[in-house]
């Protein structure tokens, strides 16, 4: 660890309108900003240098809507970036123009993640997205055009309306597209969205009929050739591995650094929030000063029942080599009875058996010691 | 004072029909009190007593009026504590029944009336709050000369807020009611009418003499229990406490004994000196029973330390309080507590809550059983989980039942006591609107919500009361849950064979609901034995999952689960399955009935 993080993460908050269901930390608007934003970005890329590894593993730009950013300033960033193996930039379908996947590919962008969400029109319309079913064919084939051969498609499940027929379409339509990867979430509603405020109540309504939509996605997947590899995230099962590297490294607990507004960053026992406002983000680095941050000490402990929080997701089996006192050996010995979780290597490695993961949550909160 | 210048009388009076001004009034007026002295309801000591309108203990007052000795006894005004009405008016010999100029004659008038009649007193009538606007004297003066075979011209009419006719009251005390009867040469012999715990001076006993007299440093004994010990100071109330050289026959007074232990001595009893003890005791001991359980526990485990020693302070002072420890899978450590009826256990409850700031869980409650089992063997029951399973027979407590309604309710009373196994015993009319209907019930069937059901259904008409009139063989069921096969022993009832199907039904819907999904099926049995008559299922859950976490909000997840953990910990666990206190309370506790 004191090697430096060897991951990175970068926030570009700009979106044309926010989805109801959202509650990432955007900015709508403002696109006379985005220079200003990429030069306190790369300001504060050089103020945290030192935390980094003198060679990254993964540069993510999440967002926010990243290829909303004016494509000059893009470009600039990407290419003032440190270099990495695995280069992911999310997407969304009606920004992906020819030249746009040109630009990626041309600033070592390896792997774009396509926020598809559904294929239903109507769907669509409850999410508050812009893009069109044909949008999301087209952005896809454009990126392939342009070669990228390492392509994620983001689902949502559980809309409010969906029946289980359009589940099925939208599982096709996603399959028919051969995506390297898939990731699938459930809608959360979360408490104070707009979103919540108009659906929570159908969504209630419908949780018991929605219920079997996830086990559904995994058997979908699954036996289309998907390896299903974190609670939420598929990748094709072939030899070469295609699973998110960028997010494996938050799954096994490794430290990150993030840029921008309100990015989150890990590193030595220490988790920083920088501020969620634009206005004082960019002052405070036009002034060359470190923006204002939460700050969260994490004590040993808390690292250990992130590392079983988080390593349970995958469906690789956890060590407990170091997680002495994380685990409640009774709930473990109970949960194995149940079939939930199953002990190898003389109980020195755990993992969740599928049904297990299908509970994960609430599997891992009674695992907690 | 000699016998003929003595007068024993109580009070009797439904709550608020004025029991409480008659008597400040009457204190007053015989100069016991100064005015500054005076304090509103100079007899109800206790804050909760005053607050409710209720007098829990029963203590003794002697006035002076036109040359003679009156020792008011009070009462309580409840017959949960019939048993102690019956010892006080064991020490008169006559009664004033007061009954409000607007409300007329209530069920509890009518029960405590009868006791009154049972024990041979010369009942004195009177209509009280003829102050009222809406006072009717004339109505109230029928009902009650009705109900007590008196004329009607004989009913005193006062305002004892005024003070409109009390004079009157005490002088038709001295004329009606006889003097006390005894020998004053005799062996001496006293009545223990109640009895309160000092801190300082230990037991104190309420006594009526009958026969001789009694004196301080006098090795005295019980004659009941065979307690011996001496008397430190004998005395009177007037009202507060004044020592005595001697209590003679037919006085009213108390014994300070020196006892530290509130059992030792039982309201009943009849003390008599050991120099010159008595032959025979006076008639009338017996043992209080508690007929209603309930099982206390403390919402903070920590607090059963606090709840043992408030319960042991509580039962100093109230001798009918029963309790025992309890261990109940849902609710942890706590006590079974034994009541008189519901409201002694209601004022017991508000007791813990209110002197000793406690929070507790209050089961519903149940009676107290009398089972023969197979082996031959008679056991009382006081929890259903101690029902046995198998048994030769079962005997549930019995109540004659009082119900005073205007006449258009009477369909609907008949009725709910058909539904709760009632059995009619008579109808009287009390008057051209009102309605005297006498039921057998048992007693299992109003500890629930009989009285909430009656007020319900006669617009809040209803009067109502009732005395315990001894066991009946009952066709009674142990209804057990089973929540994934797992027997519950803390939801397990008795109900009578024909509601068992139904209120198993209840149970099992209810619990469905409370209890949240699992990681597995789990059934939720209702059963007699080993036959299952109800079933609903708990569906496994089949996804449990934080849909995305990435490295800005691990923060955040990590905290959903920490809280889900937290929530996991308050449950109980029953067998493999986890069932949260809620649940339990839903279908366990007096308050969360629905």
């Amino acid at each position: 660890m004191s090697a430096g993080a060897r991951h990175l993460y970068v926030h570009l908050p700009f979106c044309a309108s926010r989805c109801g269901y959202c509650d990432f930390v955007t900015v709508v608007g403002r696109s006379g900003r985005h220079e200003a934003y990429v030069d306190a970005l790369l300001g504060e890329l050089e103020l945290e240098r030192v935390v980094l590894a003198p060679r990254l593993e993964s540069v993510f730009l999440g967002g926010g809507t990243p290829t909303l950013t004016a494509p000059r300033s893009l470009g600039r960033l990407l290419n003032a970036l440190p270099e990495a193996e695995e280069v992911t930039v999310e997407a969304n379908p009606e920004t992906v123009t020819p030249e746009l996947a040109a630009l990626l590919r041309r600033s070592g962008v390896t792997r774009v993640s396509l926020g598809a969400q559904s294929f239903q029109p109507r769907l669509l319309e409850v999410l508050e997205r812009r893009a069109q079913p044909a949008d999301v064919r087209r952005a896809f084939g454009l990126l392939r055009e342009a070669g990228f051969d390492n392509l994620s498609l983001d689902l949502i499940y559980g809309i409010p309306g969906q029946s289980a027929d359009d589940l099925e379409a939208d599982l096709a339509e996603a399959l028919a597209l051969e995506p390297e990867h898939l990731s699938c979430y459930e809608l959360e509603a979360k408490p104070g969205t707009r979103f919540t405020h108009a659906h929570g109540e159908e969504l209630a309504r419908q949780a018991e009929q929605m219920e079997w939509y996830f086990e559904r996605v995994v058997a979908r997947l699954t036996a289309g050739g998907y390896r299903w590899y974190e609670t939420a995230n598929f990748c094709r099962d072939v030899a070469r591995d295609l699973r998110s590297r960028h997010n494996l490294a938050y799954w096994r607990g490794r430290d990150y650094l993030g840029l921008g507004i309100g990015a989150v960053s890990t590193i030595e026992g220490r988790r920083w929030r920088t501020t969620p406002r634009l206005a004082r983000y960019l002052a405070a680095l036009r002034g060359g000063e470190r923006p204002e941050r939460e700050v969260e000490e994490l004590p040993a402990p808390v690292r250990r029942s992130e590392r079983v929080l988080l390593g349970l997701r995958l469906d690789e089996p956890l060590s407990l080599a170091e997680l002495d006192g994380a685990v409640d050996a009774d709930a473990v010995e109970r949960l194995e009875r149940l079939g939930l979780v199953a002990r190898s290597r003389g109980g020195r490695e755990l993992a969740l058996t599928e049904r297990g993961r299908f509970l994960g949550g609430g599997v891992t909160a009674e695992l907690l010691a | 004072m000699e016998l003929d210048r003595i007068r024993n009388f109580s009070i009797i009076a439904h709550i608020d029909h004025g029991k409480s001004t008659l008597a400040d009034r009457i204190l007053e007026l015989t100069e016991t009190v100064t005015g500054r002295e005076m304090r509103a309801q100079v007899l109800d000591s206790m804050e909760l007593e005053r607050e409710r309108g209720i007098t829990i203990k029963a203590q003794a007052v002697r006035v002076t009026w036109n040359g003679h000795e009156l020792n008011l006894i009070d009462t309580p005004g409840h017959v949960d504590f019939t048993y102690e009405v019956s010892r006080s008016l064991q020490a008169c010999e006559g009664a004033l029944l007061v009954v409000d100029a607007a409300q007329g004659v209530e069920a509890q008038t009518v029960a405590n009336a009868y006791l009154a009649i049972e024990n041979d007193l010369e009942i004195v009538p009177v209509v009280n709050k003829i102050d009222l606007p809406q006072a009717d004297p004339d109505g109230a003066s029928a009902e009650i000369a009705e109900l007590v075979g008196d004329d009607a011209e004989r009913v005193l009419r006062i305002s004892a807020k005024t003070g409109d006719g009390v004079a009157a009251v005490l002088d038709a005390l001295v004329e009606r009611i006889p003097p006390p009867s005894g020998d004053p040469a005799a062996a001496p012999r006293a009545l223990i009418f109640d009895s309160s715990y000092d801190q300082y001076r230990g037991v104190v006993a309420f006594v009526r003499v009958v026969d001789g007299a009694f004196r301080a440093r006098e090795p005295l004994r019980a004659m009941a229990q065979g307690t011996r010990f001496e008397a430190e100071e004998v005395g009177f109330f007037s009202p507060t406490m004044r020592a005595a050289d001697r209590l003679g026959a037919g006085e009213v007074g108390y014994v300070i004994t020196g006892l530290k232990d509130v059992s030792r001595l039982r309201v009943g009893d009849t003390l008599t000196s050991e120099r010159q003890p008595a032959a025979e005791p006076l008639p009338g001991y017996k043992d209080v029973k508690p007929m209603v359980f309930a099982g206390l526990f403390p919402t903070d485990s920590d607090e059963y330390p606090d709840l043992r020693d408030a319960l042991e302070k509580l039962k100093l002072n109230d001798g009918a309080l029963f309790y025992e420890p309890e261990t109940s899978q849902a609710l942890g450590f706590g006590f079974r507590c034994g009541f008189l009826g519901l409201l002694h256990m209601e004022i017991v409850r508000e007791r813990l809550e209110r002197e000793f700031d406690l929070d507790l869980i209050v089961t519903a409650p149940n009676v107290a059983y009398r089972v023969l089992t197979k082996a031959g063997d008679e056991v009382e029951v006081h929890n259903p989980a101690e029902m046995p399973r198998e048994l030769e027979q079962v005997e549930e407590p019995y109540i004659r039942a009082s119900i005073i309604v205007p006449k258009d309710f009477v369909g609907p009373v008949m009725e709910l006591n058909t539904e709760r196994r009632g059995r009619f015993d008579h109808m009287e009319y009390l008057s051209e609107e009102r309605v005297l209907l006498v039921y057998e019930l048992p007693l299992a069937e109003i500890v629930l919500d009989y009285y909430d059901q009656l007020k319900s259904r006669t617009r809040g008409y209803a009067s109502f009361d009732y005395d315990v009139i001894g066991f009946r063989e009952g066709k009674l069921e142990r209804v057990d849950v089973l929540i994934a096969g797992e027997p519950v022993d803390a939801l397990s009832l008795i109900v009578h064979r024909d509601g068992a199907y139904a209120r198993g039904r209840a149970l099992v819907e209810r619990l469905r609901e409370e209890i949240p999904r699992q990681f597995f099926d789990v059934p939720v049995q209702a059963a007699i034995g080993s036959r299952v008559i109800a079933r609903e299922t708990i569906k496994a859950k089949r996804k449990d999952v934080l849909a995305k976490c990435y490295g800005g909000d691990i923060t955040r997840k990590r905290k959903l689960l920490e809280q889900q953990k937290k929530g996991k910990k308050r449950m109980k666990q029953v067998g493999q399955v986890e069932v949260p206190q809620e649940a339990f309370l839903a279908v366990l506790n007096l308050d969360g009935k629905k």
